[in-house]
C-alpha cells in the first residue's frame, strides 16, 4: 500500500478547490434564471453537488491510476 | 386543539421502532468481535466497508435534528437557513484530503479518539484534554437536540402519555425510546447504530422520494411552492452599503461548519471504525449525495409554508408548543395517508437514536481514554476500560435527558450554538497537526483558550441568540460566523507563540509519530 510517491501533490488535486465555489455567495444570489420555477439560488446550490461528487471522482481515479496519494 | 390519534400511524410506528430496537441487540452478534475491548466495542473493531461506513457517517451527519430544524430554518428565516448546501459540498474536499492521515496513524498506533492521536503526536497531556473535554461538552448538547427530535415526532402522533418521575413530567414514549437508546449502545456498542444507520436511510429515503413527488403535485408544483414565499426571504438581501450583510454570514456559516463538523467526537469514531484509509476516500467521493436530500428536505420549509400550515387550527397547539420546529411534522400529516404518515415519523425517530448512539459512544471512547484512563486509573485493563466506557455512555445519554426535561429547550439549542464555536478551536491540534509538529504544545493550548475565550464573548455580545458576530475590517462591517472569527484568533495565538517557544526550547519534542504513520 505504501508507495514513493505518497502525500505528493499533482496538478489534478487543485480541482478539490471546485466544490469551494459554492461559498462565493454574490455568484448565486438571484432568483433568474429560474429552472422549472425554481430560482437560481435554489436549482445552482444543488447542481454543485454533482459538480462536487464528479470532481472528488475524478482525483479519486487519477490518485488510483498515477499511485500517487495526498 | 389537538391532532387526533392516529391508530394506523401509530401501530407502523411502532412496528418500525420495535424492528430496529431487534436489530439494536442483535448487532453484538454482527462480526462478532471480543466487546471487552475497547475498540471493539467504541469502534466496531475498525472493520466497517465501504458500504456500512457510508450508512454509519450518512446516519452520523445527518440526524433527526437535522430533519426538523433545518425545514425550520427555511419555513421561519428564508434562504438563510439553505446555508447547509454549501456546508455539505464543503465538507467533503476536506475529508478527502485530511482525514486519511488520521485514520493511518490511528491505525497504526491504536488511537481510539482525536486526543489520543494529541497526546501521541505532542506529548501533552494538558494539550490531549482540552481536546477530550472540548468534544465531550461540545456533544452533551447534540445529544440534547436528538431527544427533541424524538419529542416533536411523538407529539405528532399525538401519543399523550405522560408519567411523573420525582416531581418532573416526563413524556412516556420519550423514557422508553430513551432506555432501549441505552440498553442497545450498552450491549452493542457501535455495531448498533451501524446497523440500524442502514434502515434509517432506506426510510428517509424512501420519506424524501414520496415527499418531493407528491406534495408539490398536492400543492401545484414547485413553481407556486417558491412564489408562495415571500420575495424578501427568497434570496438573501443585496449588499448593504458599507458592509457585506448576509452574504458573508452566508458563507462563514458554511465553511466554519464543514471545518468543525470533522472535529467532533461522532465523525471521528464515524471515520476511525471504517475499515481502510481508502474507505474514507470512497466515503468522502459518494458522501455528497446525502447532501441531496439534505436539499430537498430543506426545501419541506416551503412546502409547509406554500400549504399554508401556520394559519390551520389542526396545527396550532403543535406550534405553540414546538414553534417552527413543528414545521415539518404538520406537512407530513397534512400531506399523507396515515400509513405513510408512520414511516416518516419513524424515519425522523430513528433518524434521532443512530447519531444519538454514536454521540454517546464517541464521548465515552474520549472519557475513558483521555480522563480516566490518563489521569484516574492509567494500569486499567482492557476489559475495565471498556467496562468504564460502556458506563460512560449511560451517564452522557442520561445527561441528555436530564437536559431536555429539566431547563428550557433554549437552553440546549443556546449550548449547540456555542458547542459548534468550541469545537472548531481544536483545529489546530487536530487537524495542522496531522502535518507538522512545528506547532508547540503550550502555543496551541493557549490558542485553543484564546478561542474559546473569543467566541463565547462574541456569542454573549450577541445575547447567545445569533453566532453571526460583526467585524469591522477597514472600515467594512462584515458579518461572520464567531466560530470562523475565534479560530482565525487561535491560530494566530498558536503560530505566533509556536515560533516563540520553539526558539526558548532545546532539542526536538516528543513524537510517538513518524512521518510513514501518517500516508
Amino acid at each position: 500500500m505504501a508507495g514513493k510517491s505518497h502525500g505528493r501533490l499533482r496538478p489534478y488535486h487543485l480541482l478539490l478547490l471546485l466544490p469551494l465555489f459554492s461559498l462565493w455567495v454574490p455568484f448565486y444570489n438571484r432568483i433568474d434564471p429560474t429552472l422549472a420555477g425554481i430560482p437560481f439560488f435554489y436549482w445552482f446550490q444543488m447542481a454543485w453537488i454533482g459538480v462536487t461528487v464528479l470532481a472528488l471522482l475524478i482525483v479519486y481515479l487519477l490518485e488510483r491510476r498515477s499511485g500517487d496519494k495526498l | 386543539m389537538r391532532p387526533p390519534v392516529d391508530a394506523v400511524a401509530i401501530a407502523v410506528f411502532a412496528v418500525l421502532f420495535g424492528l430496529v430496537t431487534v436489530l439494536g441487540f442483535f448487532a453484538a452478534r454482527w462480526r462478532r468481535g471480543d466487546l471487552d475491548q475497547l475498540h471493539e466495542w467504541g469502534l466496531g473493531g475498525r472493520r466497517f466497508g465501504t458500504l456500512i461506513s457510508w450508512f454509519l457517517l450518512g446516519g452520523d451527519l445527518y440526524t433527526a435534528y437535522t430533519f426538523v430544524a433545518l425545514p425550520a430554518l427555511l419555513f421561519g428565516a428564508g434562504a438563510m437557513g439553505f446555508f447547509a448546501v454549501p456546508y455539505c459540498i464543503a465538507i467533503w474536499p476536506l475529508l478527502f484530503v485530511v482525514f486519511p492521515r488520521l485514520w493511518s496513524v490511528s491505525h497504526r498506533h491504536g488511537y481510539v479518539t482525536a486526543a489520543d492521536f494529541v497526546r501521541g503526536r505532542f506529548g501533552s497531556r494538558t494539550l490531549a484534554l482540552t481536546v477530550a473535554v472540548t468534544g465531550i461538552v461540545a456533544t452533551m448538547p447534540y445529544i440534547a437536540l436528538q431527544l427533541v427530535g424524538i419529542e416533536v415526532v411523538i407529539a405528532a402522533l399525538g401519543l399523550h402519555l405522560s408519567v411523573n418521575v420525582a416531581g418532573v413530567t416526563v413524556e412516556l414514549p420519550l423514557l422508553i425510546a430513551f432506555v432501549i437508546l441505552a440498553a442497545y449502545t450498552y450491549t452493542s456498542g457501535l455495531r448498533a447504530p451501524a446497523m440500524i444507520a442502514v434502515v434509517k436511510d432506506l426510510l428517509i429515503y424512501g420519506t424524501v422520494l414520496a415527499v418531493v413527488i407528491v406534495i408539490p403535485v398536492q400543492l401545484g408544483g414547485y413553481g407556486h411552492i417558491f412564489a408562495s414565499v415571500a420575495p424578501s426571504k427568497l434570496i438573501l438581501p443585496a449588499l448593504p452599503k458599507g458592509g457585506l450583510g448576509a452574504q458573508s454570514a452566508y458563507a462563514t456559516l458554511a465553511l466554519g461548519s464543514a471545518l468543525a463538523l470533522f472535529l467532533y467526537p461522532h465523525s471521528v469514531t464515524g471515520i476511525l471504525s471504517s475499515s481502510g484509509r481508502e474507505v474514507v476516500k470512497r466515503n468522502a467521493v459518494a458522501m455528497p449525495l446525502y447532501a441531496v436530500a439534505l436539499g430537498l428536505i430543506a426545501l419541506m420549509g416551503y412546502m409547509a409554508i406554500a400549504a399554508g400550515l401556520q394559519t390551520m387550527p389542526a396545527y396550532a397547539e403543535g406550534f405553540k408548543a414546538f414553534g417552527t420546529n413543528y414545521a415539518v411534522p404538520a406537512l407530513l400529516l397534512h400531506s399523507f395517508p396515515s400509513w405513510m404518515v408512520g414511516v416518516a415519523l419513524a424515519a425522523i425517530a430513528i433518524g434521532a437514536l443512530v447519531p444519538a448512539a454514536i454521540m454517546s459512544i464517541a464521548s465515552a471512547n474520549l472519557f475513558t481514554r483521555n480522563v480516566y484512563k490518563e489521569y484516574i486509573n492509567p494500569n486499567c485493563s482492557d476489559a475495565q476500560e471498556s467496562r468504564i466506557a460502556k458506563v460512560a455512555s449511560l451517564i452522557v445519554k442520561a445527561g441528555g435527558l436530564v437536559f431536555i426535561i429539566g431547563f428550557p429547550q433554549t437552553y440546549a439549542i443556546v449550548l449547540q450554538l456555542l458547542g459548534g464555536i468550541w469545537i472548531i478551536q481544536t483545529l489546530p491540534a487536530v487537524m495542522l497537526g496531522l502535518y507538522t509538529r512545528w506547532l508547540h504544545p503550550a502555543a496551541l493550548t493557549l490558542g485553543w483558550l484564546t478561542g474559546i475565550a473569543a467566541g463565547t464573548w462574541m456569542a454573549s455580545t450577541l445575547s447567545f441568540k445569533s453566532a453571526t458576530y460583526v467585524l469591522h475590517v477597514a472600515g467594512l462591517a462584515v458579518p461572520c460566523y464567531a466560530a470562523v472569527s475565534a479560530l482565525a484568533l487561535n491560530l494566530l495565538v498558536a503560530a505566533a507563540l509556536s515560533a516563540l517557544f520553539n526558539l526558548a526550547s532545546r532539542g526536538p519534542r516528543a513524537d510517538a509519530t513518524t512521518a510513514e504513520d501518517y500516508v
